[in-house]
């Protein structure tokens, strides 16, 4: 499974932006417009897309794309 | 005229007294209804009357304290009917007694039931909400949980709870376009309250401006009002109906 394509995916589908928006830099709050409800929302589709857990103390620092790819493939792999 | 067709209404307690008026109502009014409630036998009986007179409507055994349950429930409706559209919280208890003697176990049971059970079924039905963009919650609360009551210490306080939970899910949700009120009953004619005897309900009905204990279907039409898009602009309010008992 190609991680990073299915992260992008899922972003531009929770927070309806376009695909070249989701740059690895882009935090999710200040350049992708998403506000608290959004990211609780889009860590629980990671959870699901994912099967995976994720701890309320791990959501907190993944406030950009890029981090939220690179967690999730460390928690993955 | 108010007009709830392609509105999924999920009610809880509705295989009686109040929770099946509201059904009812919302029924009558073209919503398709789904009771949850834990009496098994009971709901087959009401869903056999409803879709007899032609109604939409559906039941699942569950109880609201527990929280897989009530996630595999929203979750089959989801996926079989798409949205839902409306939830009313209205599984509840009592266990009387005076606070000096009342027991820790039917002091857990009314929080559990009738305020933790609330917050279960709102936090399940959420992430349908959010993602929808829509939705609307009622919470059964109670007069009581406004202005106390001597041997109800428990369930003024889970629905006193209930009001404030009310407003701080009104709060979070709002900017989803997800409407959260409180209705608060005063004394109801139900099961709930025929274990009152003929003289406390004659002195309660005496306290009342006008003159009458409540129906069901009083607060089913509070709940329909509340339901429709003629409460658009109404969020996080507690409304009364109780003949004006207090004020
Ligand atoms: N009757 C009144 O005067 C009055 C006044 C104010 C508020 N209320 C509130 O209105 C609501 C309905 O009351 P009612 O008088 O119709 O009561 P009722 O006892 O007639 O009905 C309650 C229903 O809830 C169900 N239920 C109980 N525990 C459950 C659980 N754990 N999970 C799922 N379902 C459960 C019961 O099976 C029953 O069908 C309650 O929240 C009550 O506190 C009633």
């Amino acid at each position: 499974m190609d991680i990073t394509a299915k992260v992008k995916e899922i972003i531009v589908e929770e927070l309806g932006v376009e695909e070249s928006e989701v740059t690895m830099e882009a935090n999710f709050i200040e350049d992708l417009g998403a506000d608290s409800l959004d990211t609780v929302e889009l860590i629980m589709k990671f959870e699901e897309e994912f099967d995976i857990d994720i701890a309320d103390e791990d959501a907190e620092k993944l406030v950009t794309v890029g981090k939220a790819i690179e967690y999730l493939k460390s928690k993955i792999n | 005229m108010i007009d709830l067709s392609e509105k999924t209404a999920v009610i809880t307690g509705a295989a009686q007294g109040i929770g099946l008026a509201i059904t009812e109502k919302l029924a009558m009014n073209n919503a398709a209804v789904i009771i949850v409630d834990i009496n098994k036998k009971l709901i087959d009986q009401r869903v056999e009357m409803l879709t007899s007179r032609g109604l939409n409507a559906a039941g699942y055994q569950a109880d609201v304290t527990k929280s897989d349950q009530i996630e595999d429930i929203f979750k089959e409706i989801s996926s079989t009917r798409g949205n839902i559209d409306i939830l009313i919280n209205n599984a509840g208890i009592t266990r009387d007694g005076l606070l000096m003697k009342m027991k820790e176990e039917d002091w857990d049971l009314v929080l559990a039931i009738n305020l933790k059970g609330t917050f279960i079924c709102t936090q399940k039905v959420s992430r349908y909400m959010l993602k929808q963009r829509s939705g609307v919650i009622i919470n059964i609360a109670s007069v009581v949980g406004i202005m106390g009551n001597a041997g109800q210490a428990n369930y003024a306080a889970s629905k006193g709870g209930i009001i404030a939970l009310t407003k701080s899910t009104a709060r979070e949700f709002a900017s989803r376009n997800i409407r959260v009120n409180a209705v608060a009953p005063g004394f109801i004619e139900t099961e709930m309250t025929s274990i009152l005897s003929e003289e406390v309900i004659k002195k309660y009905a005496e306290a009342i401006p006008l003159k009458r204990m409540g129906k069901p279907e009083d607060v089913a039409d509070l709940c329909l009002f509340l339901a429709s898009d003629l409460a658009k602009y109404i969020t996080g309010q507690t409304i009364q109906v109780d003949g004006g008992l207090i004020m």
